[in-house]
């Protein structure tokens, strides 16, 4: 068992361990809001750490490109899917406000509705 | 070495069945939408694991074949799905 073996096993328990974190906090937490933010942070960096320790013990395969591809590709369209379905999710109050200790777009509205007093 | 590769499938097991009651239970859609992700999300935890102990590389188009289309489809999902009308009222809170 050689350093890199070490190396992808810490990999792959440390993401499996989130995935399993991921899934423990999409059933526990009260609200769509905070589901997402169960699902989506250890979801996307426990997949990275799996396919860093699977790109680790595939070096010099020549699919471990489709590997990184993978990870780029995760990294990019997280970010897309959480935006539409946080909106989704405030925008139909899907939500519990008295969980939330700040709600900024609720502020920016009322301001809008005030009319001016716009501080930018 | 293979005690690592056997905790490895034992969590992402018990991670895909945990998610899959979010999936069934609930209550609206976009939960549904969350927990659909994160199985996708623990299903390309467990091909990349494979390809990692079985030191087979056929299986990586698929992981890259399911993120883009894992994306698509939550992304048409909360696009195109009709909003839910009965809410529980723990959640129908008005502002």
């Amino acid at each position: 068992m050689s350093a890199l073996d070490i190396v992808t096993a810490v990999l792959v328990l440390g993401g499996s361990t989130l995935a399993l974190t991921a899934a423990i906090g999409v059933v526990r937490f009260p609200d769509t809001l905070t589901r997402m933010h169960a699902a989506t942070k250890p979801q996307v960096l426990g997949l990275l750490l799996v396919l860093v320790g699977a790109a680790i013990r595939l070096r010099g395969h020549a699919d471990v490109g489709m590997v990184i591809l993978t990870g780029l590709f995760t990294v990019i369209t997280a970010p897309v899917v959480a935006n539409r379905v946080g909106q989704l999710a405030y925008r139909e109050q899907n939500i519990r406000d008295d969980l939330l200790t700040k709600d900024e777009m609720l502020e920016f509205a009322e301001n809008r509705e005030s009319g001016g007093d716009d501080q930018n | 070495m293979t005690i690592v590769w056997v905790i490895a499938a034992v969590m992402l097991t018990a991670a895909a069945f945990i998610t899959m009651f979010r999936l069934l239970a609930g209550p609206s859609t976009l939960d549904r939408l969350v927990a659909l992700d994160t199985l996708v999300a623990v299903t390309m935890c467990a091909i990349g694991t494979w390809a990692a102990f079985s030191l087979d590389t056929t299986v990586t188009y698929g992981l890259t074949a399911l993120a883009l289309i894992s994306f698509v489809g939550s992304v048409s999902v909360a696009r195109f799905r009709v909003p839910d009308t009965d809410k529980p009222d723990a959640v129908r809170k008005q502002r």
